[in-house]
């Protein structure tokens, strides 16, 4: 349980948003070109980092807007948000 | 077996003031060289190793453990034991687990506690009776005990259910599944530890996995805090921690891993003497032999390790459990404690070769990993010894992501996620 600092609200309490899970995943340009491996890769395959990780939240009991989140998932520490279409800050790794 | 246990070695003991007691499982430092290591001493880690030394025949074997024994989501779990699974690939998995159960405390002569007083799982709504009668005859078309209950044969069976129909989830029904029950989680992973430990396996507990080593596409050893072991065969069952480790040799695995919790209430005398779930209110309550409620509640939505879970869950169960039990509105909660569930996109484990030789993994349990223990270790084993996976977990593997052939769980056997 933490807060989170909704970039068009301000801070609010997590359980007011909904997990989007790791960010910055493009979807395909054409579909059609792809193979089953790099769909599954697409679809399924996911960092699940422990450590600090890129992350899309939504403000779901409030302005329903998404954004982009970076937090550290071994202590639930948020060190950056950014909107999205931003690009992700480049001091975190 | 060197030092049995029996109702003659507990009058002796008992006699010499319980002093004489011997050391369960040992303590070694590792070996320079396995012919197979298990990375994770929980159940699922534990129960592998027994089997692979016991029906595999393969004895120099070690258990790597960051922490103690059993002390993820080993102790962390409600202790639920049932098998009936919607698809046939999970009722097969999941009722040789129950089989294997059935046994596990003459098997290991080490009592688990198997207690079976069987699960109901309720009904709220028109489309949960549909989905619930409908798994009840897929059940039994597999051979597994399930019986679908009406309200007052719901209340019957436990009656301290609120069955009044002005609830705002009213109980329209329920599946109950006789053979399924609980155990003592604990007695789990220190009688599989036991009986490895007696046939040679080392149980290495302090010793954390920092890296795999490769020689192109397979696995030579792993580096450990304990020094660089060798070995060519590595199955992990890390369970939250899988990714992590899957991270270590390069591979991406389809897990997300999520706080969920549990709690239990301060002890009292027997009030419930059956499990009851319900999926749609994110409930369940059992009583452990203490006297304690134990109560599940649901995961966190967000990737988290931090095994400590969000309060807005456990108000929430608390409102549904004093909702379906009022009796239950002054008991007070003792101990809260959340475990890191590592869930698959179709809420079925994964236990399963890799695309690196050598590498095995048993993981995506997600939250209900603790009722397929002995099944899931004698299958694993299967897989490690033959390099082939068992015709029970076949449709359990990595690949399924890739084919499309999905065991698809998800809301369809009574699983709250």
């Amino acid at each position: 349980m933490f807060l989170i600092n909704c970039p068009f609200c301000g801070e609010r309490d997590q359980s007011e948003f909904s997990s989007g899970g790791e960010a910055h995943i493009v979807r395909p340009k054409q579909p059609t070109e792809l193979s089953d491996d790099e769909w599954a890769e697409y679809l399924f395959m996911r960092k699940n980092i422990k450590g600090i990780q890129f992350e899309r939240w939504n403000h779901v009991h409030g302005c329903r807007k998404w954004f982009n989140v970076v937090r550290d998932t071994s202590n639930d520490k948020i060190l950056s948000v950014y909107k999205m279409g931003e690009k992700p800050p480049v001091n975190y790794k | 077996m060197k030092n049995k246990y029996s109702v003659f070695s507990l009058i002796k003991n008992a006699l010499s003031q319980h002093e004489n007691w011997q050391q369960a499982w040992g303590n070694p430092e590792p070996k320079k060289e396995y012919d197979a290591i298990i990375v994770g001493g929980g159940g699922h880690g534990l129960a592998t190793a027994y089997y692979l030394a016991k029906k595999h025949n393969l004895k120099n074997i070690a258990v790597l453990e960051k922490g103690w024994i059993g002390g993820g989501n080993t102790g962390r779990n409600t202790t639920i034991i049932r098998s009936n699974y919607l698809w046939d690939a999970s009722a097969g998995l999941y009722d040789h687990a129950l089989k294997l159960w059935e046994n596990l405390s003459q098997e290991l002569n080490y009592n688990v506690m198997f207690s079976q007083r069987g699960v109901m799982n309720l009904a709220h709504n028109l489309q949960d009776v549909r989905d619930l009668k409908r798994r009840t005859h897929a059940n039994r078309l597999n051979g597994i005990d399930a019986v679908w209950l009406n309200t007052e044969e719901v209340k019957k069976f436990c009656p301290i259910i609120n069955t009044s129909p002005d609830i705002r989830y009213p109980v329209l029904g329920g599946t109950l599944q006789r053979r399924a029950g609980t155990a003592r989680h604990d007695a789990v992973a220190w009688g599989y530890a036991r009986g490895a430990s007696e046939m040679g396996v080392d149980i290495i507990q302090n010793c954390e996995v920092k890296g795999i080593k490769r020689n192109g596409d397979r696995v030579e050893g792993l580096e450990t805090t304990k020094g660089f072991i060798k070995t060519n065969k590595i199955g992990v069952v890390a369970a939250g921690h899988s990714s992590v480790i899957a991270n270590m040799a390069g591979l991406k695995l389809p897990l997300e891993s999520k706080p969920l919790q549990a709690l239990v209430s301060e002890p009292v005398k027997p009030i419930i003497d059956t499990v009851v779930m319900s999926n749609a209110v994110h409930a369940y309550v059992s009583q452990s032999d203490k006297g304690e409620l134990v109560i599940g509640a649901g995961t966190d939505s967000y990737v988290s390790y931090t095994q400590r879970g969000s309060h807005n869950i456990v108000e929430e169960t608390l409102k549904a459990i004093l909702e379906l039990y009022p009796i239950f509105s002054r008991m007070k909660m003792l101990r809260q404690w959340g475990g890191i569930v590592d869930i698959c996109p179709d809420a079925s484990p994964i236990i399963s070769k890799t695309n690196i030789k050598g590498l095995y993994f048993n993981c995506g349990w997600g939250t209900g990993g603790f009722k397929a223990t002995p099944g899931s270790g004698d299958l694993f084993a299967h897989t490690i010894a033959n390099d082939e996976p068992h015709k029970l977990n076949a449709a359990f593997n990595l690949n399924r992501f890739v084919s499309g052939d999905l065991v698809d769980e998800h809301g369809a056997a009574a699983v709250a996620h």
